[in-house]
This record gives C-alpha cells, sequence and structure tokens, in this order.
C-alpha cells in the first residue's frame, strides 16, 4: 500500500512539473551574429529592438515560425525562430560555462570548434584564397525598410510573412 | 499490490519510452540503422547492433554540433575557395540589385536568419552557374544572370540556391569523418582555446571539409534527388514571397538552350533543365505563364540589363 502511494505520488509530481513546464516562458538564445525584435510576427514588422549572439531571451508563445519574446530591455516582440536555439550559449572561453560547454547537449561555446582562430590558419596554409571579396559581400546589408519598398513597388504581395 | 506495481511501473517505462521516440523521430532512421537492418537480416547480434547504433549516434550529434556560428565559417571559406576559380564581377549596381533582391527571397526561406545573414555577389564568367556557399553566400554567374529575361525569373534563380542553404546541402556533402576527428580534438581540449597542435588538427578538418563541399558543388554536383529538393523550396519561397513559381519553368527553358552538354557549369553539375522543368511540374501544376510588371523589368533592365 505504502508503494503505491509512493508511486502515485511520484507519478503526480511529473504531471505537474510537465505542466509547469509548459505553462512557464521558455528561456533561448540568440544563435545569430544580430537580429531583430520586430513589432509583429512579419518581417515586414516594424523593428523595436536589435539583438546579439548569445541574448537570452524569454519566449511567451510561438505562431508559426515566429517567437514571442521579452527583450533584455524588457521590450515585447517578435523574432524569427530560426534565430533561436534553446541552447545556453556561453560567450567566452575558459570558465565553468566553457568547461562544460564541450560535451554538454544543452550548453553552446561561443567560438568553439571552426571559428576565427581555425579561419585564420586556414588562410596562412592556403595563402592562394583570398577573403577579400567574401568580407566585402558580407557588408551589403539591405535595411528592412528598402525590402519593404521594393516589394511594393513591384506590386509584390508577399502571401505569408507579409503586413498583418 | 506488489501485482500493481510491477504492472504499472513498466507502463510508465513504456510511456516515457515512446515520448522518447517521438521526440526523437526527426533523426530516428539514422540513428536505428543498426538494429534494423543487422539484427533482422541475423548478421549482428544484439551487442553488435547497439555499438553500430552508438557510432551512428556519434556521428549524428557531430552534424548538431555544426552551430550556425560554424556554418558560418565554412561557408565564409567556401566562398573564398570559389572565387578562387571565379573572379568577383564588379559592378556596383548590379550587386546592390542583386543583394536587394536576394536578401528580401530569403526572408521567406525556412531559415531566414542564418549567422551571417545572406549576402549575393556576381561572378565573371559566361559559365552558366551558381554556388550556395554553406550560411548563406551565393554566388551567381554572368552566364546565369543572362538565362534570365525578368526580376521574376532571377528571384527563381536565387530562390533555388536560398533552399540549397536552407536545406545545408553543402554542409552534409562533408564527409562524416572528417567531423567526428576534429570533435575527438576538441572534446580533448575541454573548451579551453587551441593548441598549437591541436589547432593544426582542427584546421586540417576544416580544409577537408571546405574540399568535400567545394569540390561537390562545382565538379561532381548533387544528386538529383537533392536538386529538385532545392527547386521544391524554390517553388515555396517564390509562393510565400508573391512571386509566380511559374518564372522557374520558364527561366530552365532558357537556360535549356544556353548550356552545352559538356559546358562547364550548370550542364555539368545539375541534371537536365528540361527533367528538372517535369519534375516542378508535378508541384505547380501548369500555372499560367508570370505576368510581367513594368516596374519589375524596368529596374531589372536597369541592373541586369548589361551584364
Amino acid at each position: 500500500m505504502k508503494r503505491q502511494i509512493k508511486l502515485w505520488f511520484s507519478l503526480g509530481l511529473i504531471v505537474i512539473a510537465v505542466a509547469a513546464l509548459a505553462a512557464s516562458p521558455v528561456t533561448m538564445s540568440v544563435q545569430v551574429k544580430s537580429g531583430q525584435v520586430r513589432e509583429t510576427p512579419s518581417f515586414l514588422g516594424k523593428v523595436i529592438e536589435p539583438i546579439n549572439y548569445g541574448d537570452r531571451l524569454e519566449v511567451l508563445e510561438t505562431q508559426g515560425d515566429w517567437s514571442k519574446v521579452t527583450t533584455p530591455g524588457g521590450q515585447t516582440g517578435w523574432v524569427h525562430s530560426s534565430a533561436l536555439t534553446k541552447k545556453k550559449i556561453a560567450m567566452k572561453a575558459g570558465g565553468q560555462d566553457a568547461q562544460t560547454a564541450a560535451s554538454s547537449d544543452e550548453l553552446a561555446l561561443a567560438g568553439k570548434g571552426f571559428n576565427s582562430d581555425v579561419e585564420a590558419d586556414f588562410k596562412a596554409k592556403n595563402r592562394n584564397v583570398d577573403f577579400t571579396w567574401v568580407n566585402k559581400m558580407e557588408k551589403i546589408k539591405v535595411q528592412p525598410t528598402s525590402m519593404q519598398q521594393f516589394l511594393k513597388d513591384g506590386g509584390i504581395q508577399p502571401a505569408e510573412g507579409g503586413k498583418r | 499490490m506488489t501485482m500493481r506495481v510491477s504492472f504499472l511501473a513498466p507502463r510508465f517505462g513504456a510511456i516515457a519510452v515512446s515520448a522518447a521516440l517521438v521526440l526523437a523521430s526527426g533523426c530516428s532512421t539514422m540513428t536505428q540503422v543498426g538494429g534494423i537492418v543487422g539484427q533482422a537480416s541475423g548478421v549482428m547480434n544484439a551487442d553488435q547492433a547497439e555499438a553500430l547504433n552508438k557510432s551512428a549516434q556519434a556521428i549524428e550529434k557531430t552534424f548538431q554540433d555544426i552551430t550556425p556560428e560554424q556554418e558560418y565559417y565554412i561557408g565564409r571559406a567556401v566562398a573564398a575557395t570559389v572565387l578562387v576559380t571565379y573572379k568577383p564581377f564588379d559592378r556596383e549596381q548590379a550587386n546592390a540589385y542583386l543583394n536587394l533582391l536576394g536578401q528580401t527571397a530569403a526572408q521567406f526561406s525556412i531559415k531566414p536568419e542564418t549567422f551571417g545573414g545572406y549576402h549575393f555577389l556576381l561572378l565573371e564568367t559566361d559559365d552558366v552557374n551558381a554556388f550556395a556557399a554553406p550560411g548563406g553566400l551565393i554566388l551567381i554567374s554572368r552566364g546565369m544572370v543572362r538565362c534570365c529575361k525578368s526580376e521574376d525569373e532571377m528571384a527563381a534563380v536565387l530562390a533555388h540556391e536560398i533552399s540549397h542553404v536552407d536545406h545545408q546541402h553543402g554542409l552534409k556533402a562533408i564527409r562524416k569523418g572528417r567531423l567526428t576527428s576534429a570533435l575527438t580534438t576538441l572534446g580533448a581540449a575541454a573548451g579551453s582555446s587551441l593548441g598549437g597542435a591541436q589547432l593544426a588538427e582542427v584546421t586540417k578538418a576544416f580544409e577537408g571539409s571546405i574540399s568535400d563541399v567545394t569540390s561537390t558543388m562545382m565538379n561532381s554536383g548533387y544528386s538529383r534527388t537533392t536538386e529538385f529538393e532545392a527547386d521544391k523550396g524554390a517553388v515555396v519561397i517564390m509562393k510565400k514571397m508573391g512571386y509566380n513559381p511559374a518564372a522557374l519553368v520558364t527561366m530552365l527553358e532558357r537556360m535549356q538552350q544556353q548550356i552545352k552538354a559538356d559546358s562547364n557549369g550548370f550542364g555539368k553539375t545539375h541534371p537536365a533543365p528540361e527533367v528538372r522543368i517535369a519534375e516542378i511540374k508535378k508541384t505547380i501544376g501548369t500555372e499560367a505563364p508570370p505576368e510581367s510588371s513594368p516596374v519589375r523589368q524596368e529596374r531589372f533592365q536597369k541592373a541586369m540589363g548589361g551584364v
């Protein structure tokens, strides 16, 4: 009898824990160099706050490919879910986080593996490979307002990701 | 009472197992290979099957461990390596238009947010060619631009390349062993910065990875299935964005006329345009040809006319 009560009790605890997990906001990390929090779940939505690699965001709800988040600055807005990971991102080598990150599924270490050091070593060993134009093309960044204007001028009406 | 406990316990275990299976279903095909194939045919015992499954899981993990940041560094080196063979076409107005169209199209892809974002560059060659380096660095030849007679068709070409990035086709060309060896080195380094010998080891894996991706993109080409997948993804992007996906078909029809079977670019690395057209038509049906828009035509001609 005692064992049965114990079992039901632990089952109950599990149910409560699962329910709590489902209801509470999930914290996720920004996994891209830089991104934007928008007013609406759309790339045409107004940008309200920039976000950076490793930033931790509270995800309040999801709608399609978009996550509603609270930013470190305390604002609420929408981020495309492809910018986010469940993993916590440790930004500095060394330290406790970095030690754990090497063998963890929950933690990623920024700059681990193929990184700028490896690229520099690669360049040194492959002198014929020139990164000048790669750096130049990376600087070409189209602003969201220009994209919007481009679509509008061309009479292109997005089916998804458009204005809501 | 004990009966009841022992009845419940395995059942709870079964629920936990099935929950785990549901969670892992996205990658279950590969990790269960040893169990399904080997044991069923009786060539290996349960222990051997288990060992094989463990190594399959280890390989899978190496791919999960390629973070967007690492994909970005692979992509940079792949693009730089392609640029050894093909020189960039340095015309600001054309490259600006290409980026305006391409970066806008990328917003309608599966993964619009990559670590360093999407960037496009024209290549100075008459070969009909295009390359999608991991992470979103996309290179388009002048010869390829000449296969496009409208903005819609240009959008179709870019959408196809964006779709390759979306599906990580470049990364999938990397031989698995390279990443496993790099991961072992990284595991040994445990988060501290890499020493000389360790760095050399990881750079070796990096060089090998770059070579795998570039040789696949430039010489052997992806499989037909992979190209069909990219075409399918392109159709989805076109539809979401608001272009008529039939522009992909009209572009391919023109490409059919322009490439020779023995040419250096798409003729060598891609299925024949007619084969791709047949496959695309299965998805889009027989949609009406794209409507022409005077504004789009004018800006396309202005930017790309002389390319």
